[in-house]
């Protein structure tokens, strides 16, 4: 009997890769290195940025501020996916975020300095309790949910007049200069993205993320899953609105296109291109899109098309995201192995 | 003034029936939110429209070459995107969604914006009916919103293949284990709706011009009628076009027409926070909430 010899693919980690997990095993520079280096290059590459202003130009300061917006909205995107909550209507926290900061600095005079926190706070709260009723559908319907609130509130605004109606409130106080606007954004965007990381590694990520792939056993196991998620949302919501009240000032405007669907679709591409479930996902793929959207700026409305293909091109054919995959290649390698094959196997 | 409403609110609940109707056929036979429903919905008025100026087909041909086209797009964004992420339901919204947002943009982008983009309507005049005016156009959409919700009931009853897709709607595994094969019974429900809702544009549409935003709208009132009534049941589907309908016209008299559009989007947060399966909905009450 001759068995017939085929050939696979085996994956393993890379020996450094071993070495390198257990803190106490470190003792060589290099393995130091190959732990921080990928972390230290993310970090200061945003950091030295602002530095570098007569160098890129205005114009590219103010696209790295919005694609740090989207990659807040995008975080926020993957901390709900995380605890299985889909959200198909980022632009509903990010319009709330906006909106109070254009009510608190149009009303009451407040500066930047106070009207941001608070609307940051505020605003994701005034979100957890506009969802808090409807935590307990599964599946689709919170993505219908969400779909549904940002063209409410827009309708809402554009009918009542209020907050400014279709005008919006223009005139408010700018933030000092582009420097410090981006370094604050950059800093939350950095403590977003490893805090959140930080968050999943403790026992109460564990609960969140079980809540995803099974919340009925979370429920047996005596959880109140409704007061989990209805904090994942409180904590999702603060970079999102944190995000519209930031961009509020940045643009000393705040308007009905504060709830408009490129809030939604431009973080929801993201996280789903970088990869949904790792957080450092959502923000290559922020890094990715955005500045590819500025340089496509002459197509018009046909980028949101393309957003949408490239979309639709990573859930249905790519699912796992780009992140996962580099992550993949620096901490394992592949080699092809033979193996028998059985007769009449494959 | 009774009579207006009266039948006015028919008219908007025909119309909100006929733009559900594909959208809730869809859901309640293959448990696929199709979020792309808008989009299919323009890209038929659009089609049409293009068939005509385009290509100089006749409107009598137009019509059923439009239809056809939606129902192959609609099989099309199945076996293409749909097949393979089958059962995720979240991914399944997000595809869905991806279509439609491309379809809708797409025709921006191309400049279908302006108002030469209308459709004909099918006949021409109007009547009195108790002292109110009324086209035959709208009259019209009654007739056909009637005759298809019955057809389906009919359809989704008393043939083969209805009874084939309710069997893999109610319960996948077992149909499955008696030949019923998933994909085909899945293409073929979106081929139907898409299919639906081009006869849909093509009767609701020429009572204005073509604009994208419709497409989000038409999206809107689809997922307002079907969650109301419950994602599974034409009564339910019925019932609720007329409550919308109704409630829609009254607003639009005695209130403000502004606030007519809210109102949709009103009942579909009540609804979904309150009762998710809807006013009829029954068999999924369980899976929905925890």
């Amino acid at each position: 009997m001759s068995a017939k010899v085929g050939y696979r693919k085996e994956r393993l980690d890379r020996g450094i890769k071993a070495r390198t997990d257990d803190i106490f095993a470190i003792s060589t520079y290099r393995e130091i290195l190959y732990l921080i280096l990928p972390r230290v290059f993310v970090i200061a590459g945003l950091l030295i940025f602002p530095l570098l202003g007569d160098f890129t130009g205005v114009y590219w300061q103010n696209v790295i501020v919005i694609t740090c917006t989207i990659a807040l909205l995008a975080l926020s995107w993957d901390l709900l996916h995380s605890v299985g909550l889909v959200s198909l209507g980022q632009a509903v926290f990010f319009g709330v975020g906006a909106y109070i900061t254009g009510f608190l600095a149009q009303q009451f005079g407040l500066p930047p300095l106070v009207t941001i926190p608070l609307a940051t706070v505020f605003g994701a709260l005034v979100c957890t309790m506009l969802l808090y009723p409807v935590l307990r559908l599964r599946g689709v319907y919170f993505g219908l949910i969400t779909f549904a609130l940002p063209l409410l509130f827009m309708r809402i605004i554009e009918t009542t007049k209020v907050l400014g109606g279709t005008e919006g409130m223009s005139g408010l106080p700018a933030l000092p200069s582009i420097a410090i606007s981006l370094y604050i954004i950059i800093t939350i965007t950095l403590v977003c993205v490893f805090g959140f990381q930080r968050l999943f590694e403790t026992d109460y990520g564990l609960v969140l993320k079980a809540i995803k792939d099974n919340d009925r056993s979370v429920i047996a196991a005596g959880f109140n899953i409704s007061w989990f998620k209805a904090q994942a949302v409180f904590i999702a919501a603060l970079p999102a609105t944190f995000a519209g009240a930031f961009l509020t000032h940045h643009y000393q405007f705040v308007g009905i296109p504060a709830f408009a669907t490129d809030y939604s679709i431009l973080p929801l591409a993201s996280a789903i291109v970088g990869g949904p479930g790792s957080f450092f996902g959502a923000m290559l793929g922020a890094f990715l899109l955005v500045p590819l959207s500025e340089l496509l700026r002459d197509l018009g409305t046909l980028r949101i098309v393309i957003y949408s293909v490239i979309l639709l091109i990573f859930v249905v054919g790519l699912p796992e995201g780009l992140y996962p995959y580099l992550r993949r290649k620096y901490f394992q390698f592949e080699r092809v192995v033979s193996m028998e094959l059985e007769e009449g196997g494959k | 003034m009774e009579a207006s409403v009266l039948i006015f609110g028919l008219v908007n609940s025909a119309t909100l029936m006929l733009v559900a109707l594909g959208f809730s056929l869809i859901f309640g036979l293959s448990g696929v939110a199709n979020l792309a429903h808008g989009g299919i919905y323009l890209f038929s008025g659009y089609v049409t429209w293009m068939l005509m100026n385009y290509l100089g087909v006749p409107f009598l041909l137009a019509v059923p070459l439009t239809i056809i086209i939606a129902g192959v797009l609609g099989a099309l964004i199945y076996w293409v995107a749909l097949k393979r992420v089958r059962g995720l339901h979240l991914s399944e919204v997000i595809a869905t969604f991806a279509v439609g947002v491309a379809i809708l943009e797409l025709f921006r982008w191309m400049g279908f914006v302006t108002y030469e983009f209308t459709l004909p309507v099918f006949i021409k005049g109007s009547v009195d009916i108790a002292g109110v005016s009324i086209d035959y156009q709208r009259l019209l959409i009654i007739g056909i919103g009637l005759l298809l919700a019955f057809a389906l009931w009919v359809f989704s009853r008393y043939t083969k293949m209805g009874l084939a897709l309710r069997g893999m709607a109610q319960d996948e595994y077992t149909a499955l284990s008696i030949g019923i094969d998933s994909d085909w019974a899945a293409a073929l429900s979106m081929a139907l709706g898409s299919a639906i809702a081009a006869i849909a544009a093509i009767s609701i549409l020429p009572l204005g011009i073509i604009s994208i935003n419709m497409g989000y709208e038409v999206l809107i009132m689809a997922l307002a009628v079907s969650v109301v009534g419950g994602l599974e049941s034409i009564t339910g589907l019925v019932v609720a076009s007329i409550i919308l309908g109704f409630a829609k016209t009254i607003t639009g008299t005695y209130f403000d027409p502004k606030w007519m559009e809210v109102i949709y989007l009103f009942a579909l947060v009540l609804v979904l926070a309150i009762k998710p399966s809807g006013l009829f909905g029954k068999f999924k009450e369980l899976e929905e909430r925890v």
